[in-house]
């Protein structure tokens, strides 16, 4: 999905793509060129970006690759729902919330929703602190707590958005 | 209208506060800035946002304490903006309830007298004030404190009395600023545990003002509050 959301910014070759990906979401693990041509080539077949003509000097490489409206649909749905809330889940919120500056989308609305569904299943795990065993207790103190490093997280970030947007767009 | 809260099944009957488009500065500080939210009755909300984001003083509006710039706050039907402070502090004493992070206790009185003071100053009589009191010691498991006085109990045991005292009038609202705010995590579940079961119980609506999730995860929806505006609630409300 980090693909498809570059490639929503503008037209891209496969080797920008892996460029940014590598910059903005990659520390220290850079994407493999084969990932990432594999992965257009499913996108291609899948309708969500169209290859255009190989440019002089051919190879997979030479391709300019461009997000069609089924794409930018999927890039869009994917922004704005919550990811499932487990702990852990710093590193897809992330390339969400820098994603969502780069194309200039309400990234502090997604931070909302991801809020919500943050403390929804806080409320679910306090209740079940509340009328189940002292071991049920233990269990869910143990999401809560995650749970809410995440959400710390989340407003901390809410809180840098200004700057973040600043250092993405430089 | 009746609706029930999607999560915790509880029934709410209708809007008990409604706060429209409040403004209040403090000299040149603008604290709220066009906040609106409604209350249900019977639901426990929190009102959650970082620190000086104004949730504090929008408290302040809906239980008649702060009358805002402009704006309307209603309560039960009534313009609590527009009525003299005379029927405000009455309308505080005998349907609200308030618990706060610090220094509530009067340090002169004992446990049981200050749980009774709300009672008192209704002008219900002494002893029959200490009876209707003495119920919450037990209640709360604070039995054979009755007598001791706020510097002879523990911030949790103080806190619970506090709480007492905020429930003890039967209140239709119980405001709670930052009520676990000066205690460790597990005086500050059990206090919160605590509050919104006898609230339950009691059929009393809870405004709670926190900064803290796994103090909001005990209401049944949250409301964010930044830069003196209610963000729109994405709560658990069907």
């Amino acid at each position: 999905m980090a693909l498809l959301g570059l490639l929503d910014r503008e037209p891209s070759h496969g080797y920008e793509l892996k460029r940014d990906y590598d910059t903005y979401f990659g520390r220290g693990r850079p994407l493999p060129f084969g990932q990432v041509y594999a992965t257009l080539a499913r996108l291609a077949r899948d309708g969500k970006a169209i290859a255009g003509d190989a440019e002089p000097g051919a190879g997979p490489d030479r391709k300019r690759y461009t997000i069609t409206d089924t794409g930018k649909h999927e890039v869009e749905v994917w922004l704005g729902a919550p990811i499932p809330a487990e702990p852990y889940l710093h590193t897809d919120l992330f390339v969400k919330v820098v994603l969502s500056l780069m194309l200039g989308r309400p990234a502090e609305e997604y931070l909302d929703v991801q809020r919500a569904a943050h403390l929804r299943r806080m409320r679910e795990l306090t209740d079940l602190k509340q009328h189940g065993s002292l071991v049920d207790a233990l269990l869910a103190d143990h999401g809560l707590f995650h749970l809410e490093a995440d959400l710390r997280w989340i407003d901390l970030t809410a809180a840098r958005l200004a700057a973040l947007t600043r250092e993405v767009a430089s | 209208m009746t609706r029930t809260n999607s999560y915790s099944g509880v029934q709410l009957g209708g809007v008990i506060i409604e706060a429209r488009d409040l403004v209040l500065s403090f000299g040149e500080t603008p604290a709220l800035r066009s906040a609106s939210l409604s209350v249900q009755r019977g639901e426990i909300l929190a009102v959650m946002g970082p620190s000086g984001s104004g949730k504090s003083t929008l408290l302040h509006c809906l239980a008649g304490i702060l009358v805002p710039d402009s704006g309307e706050v209603s309560f039960d039907g009534q313009r609590l903006d527009t009525m003299r402070e005379e029927q405000r502090s009455r309308l505080r004493r005998d349907r609200f309830g308030f618990v706060f992070q610090f220094g509530q206790l009067v340090p002169e009185l004992t446990a049981e007298e200050n749980v009774a003071l709300p009672l008192l100053l209704g002008g219900t009589r002494r002893e029959e004030a200490l009876r209707g009191a003495r119920v919450w010691f037990e209640r709360f498991e604070l039995d054979g404190l009755e007598r001791h006085r706020a510097g002879e109990m523990s911030g949790g045991q103080a806190q619970r009395v506090a709480l007492a005292r905020g429930l003890v009038a039967h209140p239709d609202v119980l405001f709670a600023d930052e009520p676990t705010g000066s205690l460790d995590s597990l005086t500050g579940e059990l206090v919160m545990g605590l509050m919104t079961s006898a609230a339950r119980d009691e059929g009393a609506t809870v405004v709670l003002v926190t900064h803290e999730p796994r103090v909001a995860a005990y209401a049944d929806r949250e409301v964010i509050v930044r830069d003196g505006k209610v963000s729109a609630a994405v709560g658990a409300l069907s």
